[in-house]
């Protein structure tokens, strides 16, 4: 066991995978030598050489679209998307490409991989770097979703999506690269796909959220809590598709109340279909309408506005105050 | 800088008038017979399917015809191990590696099965975004040298692919990692309305190879011992671990690109008959003739044959129409998770309800 950030506890998944599985390969921009942007895939390189950690030319279509062949014929890529915000450029091959391999063949054919890609703001980034797009994918059927919060869940995840039959998008927090750390089990594990976590457990309100929105969520618990003396309950989803209903609709059942929160914009964000699944099935347990804190309907902002522009804690305090007394 | 077309001569061993002006290579007397017959119950299936989406059997179509002998010339070289990675017009391509003709059909009614390839079969189902799957042929290659396994890749595509972002990824990455792939455009001409001199000023397809490092051939994609040859050749060297390679089959389309267009709108009737001289059929049927190797009333009983043999594909599409409904859902993921088993179950009570 070992102290590590999310960015280590990655790279420690990224080894394992390497070293347990032949056909697994990591590949895009820089992840060789460089070891990734971020460093991600840093020493994997030396230790595996360059034809499992491959460093390819600068195209995203190119990097998913080959992807899909090698996972077809028997490969498990992990590829590399550099910020979220250029997944539009391979936009065709993860959509209508990667998630329709299986639907397309009638099962005859697969495409399991995975598509690693940092998203979310707050490291003051330039254009297009901050973008959360996780409700393009959503949006997607055939695609998984996934997205840790933590050093613990991200290994834990990232293992079993690699192991995953279908092709996964696992958003990696960015703020949270290095933002504190955790114990991670030095050995392999996974955790569910598909399975959301009751990060805290409380009885006035359910806090909903994902990836960077995390840590937002369990301050403003312990701020309701101290200040207010409201128990709130917090849920990471960890995978936006598939959604675990069961975990959300049992607690707001419980606690009555709810409030969504994403960096995403807000209109069509996935927040409203968290909203929508909670009102078809916890309608009558309802005793304030659904909130949602996000991003605003504006494109990402230049990185001076963007403190003003991220839901924050207050923001998450004063809606939940706003269910409570509704 | 001069006219790098003329580093890309056009291969023809075999013209227009069944003429053979190199040699047959590694084709025999016998192969021609065989594979005149095979195009010619090919032909016929293909005006078959023109018909049936005019009946109102089938939905839209996208015909072959003019295109046999690249498509028979670019498969007939490779092993069972090789892959084929279509584009969607190519039914002809499919067939001799091993998928049937219905799943043109299939394509076309928009049934499910056209995805569900024979287990023998290495072949992609055909996608139709146009030059995606060229990156799909890159990574199934790539495999290959990652693997160690001496095996080709063929990946073909239509002109108007050239023009897209992902072919020239497609090229760039083959190029970058050598991957033992042979890029195999069939230049028909026309992409829908749109004539090659509107996609490209270069004066070929080929010559793009030169800008990737990469070698070039363009064949006259109408002569099936020009192509045949070419490929066996590339096949073999690609095995051997050399590629990738781009090859620019010229040929044309004689019919329409899909049912769903007039090609009398957007081009003329001269060209189409210039074009319907260098037919891939007739030319060996000349050869054929002139040589003795069979007669009138040989090519009469192919017309009977290729009758025949359509009306068995009917039969086989038709036969295999019937499928559950359930299908939609149950090829999304491997296992069908519980949000869409919910829905799942709704839609068989619809299914239940409308009596599908």
């Amino acid at each position: 066991m070992a102290k590590l950030n999310v960015a280590q506890a990655l790279n420690a998944a990224l080894a394992q995978a390497l070293e347990a599985d032949e056909t697994v390969i990591v590949l895009g921009e820089d992840v060789g030598k460089d070891g990734g942007v971020f460093r991600i895939t840093d020493g994997l390189l030396d230790r595996f050489g360059k034809e499992r950690v491959i460093d390819t030319p600068l195209a995203e279509s190119g990097i998913v679209g080959t992807s899909v062949g090698l996972a077809i014929a028997g490969m498990k890529p992990v590829a590399e998307i550099q910020f979220l915000g250029f997944i539009y450029e391979t936009m065709d091959q993860i959509a209508s490409q990667a998630a329709r391999v299986r639907f397309r063949s009638l099962g005859r054919f697969s495409a399991p991989m995975v598509i690693r890609t940092p998203y979310g703001g707050g490291v003051k980034a330039p254009e297009i770097h901050s973008d959360s797009l996780e409700a393009l994918f959503t949006h997607t059927p055939g695609i998984k979703v996934v997205t840790p919060s933590n050093p613990y869940d991200a290994k834990g995840l990232l293992l079993a999506a690699i192991d995953d039959p279908d092709p996964v998008l696992f958003l990696e927090p960015m703020r949270l690269y290095r933002a504190f750390r955790d114990e991670v089990p030095d050995e392999p594990y996974r955790l569910p796909l598909g399975k959301a976590s009751v990060v805290r457990e409380g009885t006035d309100i359910t806090l909903i959220g994902w990836g960077p929105s995390v840590p937002l969520l369990k301050a403003a618990a312990d701020e309701l809590t101290a200040r207010h003396d409201i128990s709130a309950e917090v849920i990471d989803l960890m995978t936006l598709t598939p959604l675990d209903e069961e975990t959300i609709v049992e607690s707001v059942k419980r606690t009555q109340r709810a409030v969504v929160v994403h960096e995403a914009v807000r209109t069509s964000g996935f927040g409203g279909e968290i909203a929508a699944v909670l009102q078809e099935k916890a309608f009558l347990y309802l005793e304030a309408p659904i909130f949602r804190v996000t991003g605003y309907d504006t494109p990402y902002p230049t990185t001076m506005f963007e403190d003003l522009w991220l839901p924050d804690t207050t923001q998450i305090v004063a809606t939940a105050l706003d269910a409570i007394r509704y | 800088m001069g006219d790098v077309s003329e580093l890309f001569p056009l291969i023809v061993r075999m013209d227009e008038d069944g003429e053979l002006v190199g040699d047959l290579g590694l084709v025999t007397k016998q192969d021609l017979v065989d594979v005149y017959r095979e195009m010619r119950l090919l032909r016929a299936f293909d005006e078959r399917a023109w018909n049936l989406q005019r009946q109102g059997v089938i939905g839209t179509y996208a015909p072959f015809k003019g295109q046999e002998a690249a498509q028979l010339g670019a498969t007939k070289p490779l092993d069972d191990s090789d892959w084929l990675v279509p584009t969607y017009r190519d039914w002809a391509a499919g067939y001799v590696r091993g998928v049937p003709v219905t799943h043109g059909l299939f394509f076309s009614k928009g049934h499910p099965r056209v995805g569900d390839v024979p287990k023998s079969a290495n072949v992609l189902p055909a996608q139709v975004v146009i030059g995606a799957q060229t990156l799909h042929g890159v990574g199934v290659a790539w495999a290959a040298k990652l693997k160690h396994e001496r095996t080709a890749t063929v990946v073909t595509f239509g002109d108007g692919s050239t023009s897209q972002g992902d072919f020239h990824e497609a090229m760039n990455f083959a190029s970058v990692f050598s991957v033992p792939l042979i890029f195999f455009c069939e230049n028909n001409q026309w992409a829908i309305s749109v004539p090659i001199e509107r996609q490209m000023r270069a004066k070929t397809i080929a010559q793009r190879a030169l800008a990737y490092d990469m070698e070039g051939y363009r064949v006259d994609g109408n002569d099936y011992v020009a192509v045949y040859n070419l490929i066996a050749e590339l096949a073999g060297r690609v095995r051997n671990g050399e590629g990738p390679f781009l090859v620019e089959a010229v040929t044309y389309r004689l019919g329409a690109h899909t049912t769903a267009d007039d090609p009398s709108k957007y081009r003329v009737e001269a060209e189409e008959e210039r074009w319907a001289r260098r037919d891939p059929i007739s030319r060996i049927e000349k050869f054929l003739l002139r040589e003795s190797l069979i007669d009138e009333e040989q090519i009469q009983a192919v017309d009977v044959a290729a009758k025949a043999w359509v009306e068995e594909v009917l039969a086989d599409f038709k036969a295999e129409l019937s499928i559950s409904s359930s299908v939609l859902f149950q090829s999304v993921y491997a296992e069908m998770p519980q949000s869409l088993a919910n829905q799942f179950d709704q839609y068989m009570k619809r299914v239940k309800e409308v009596g599908a």
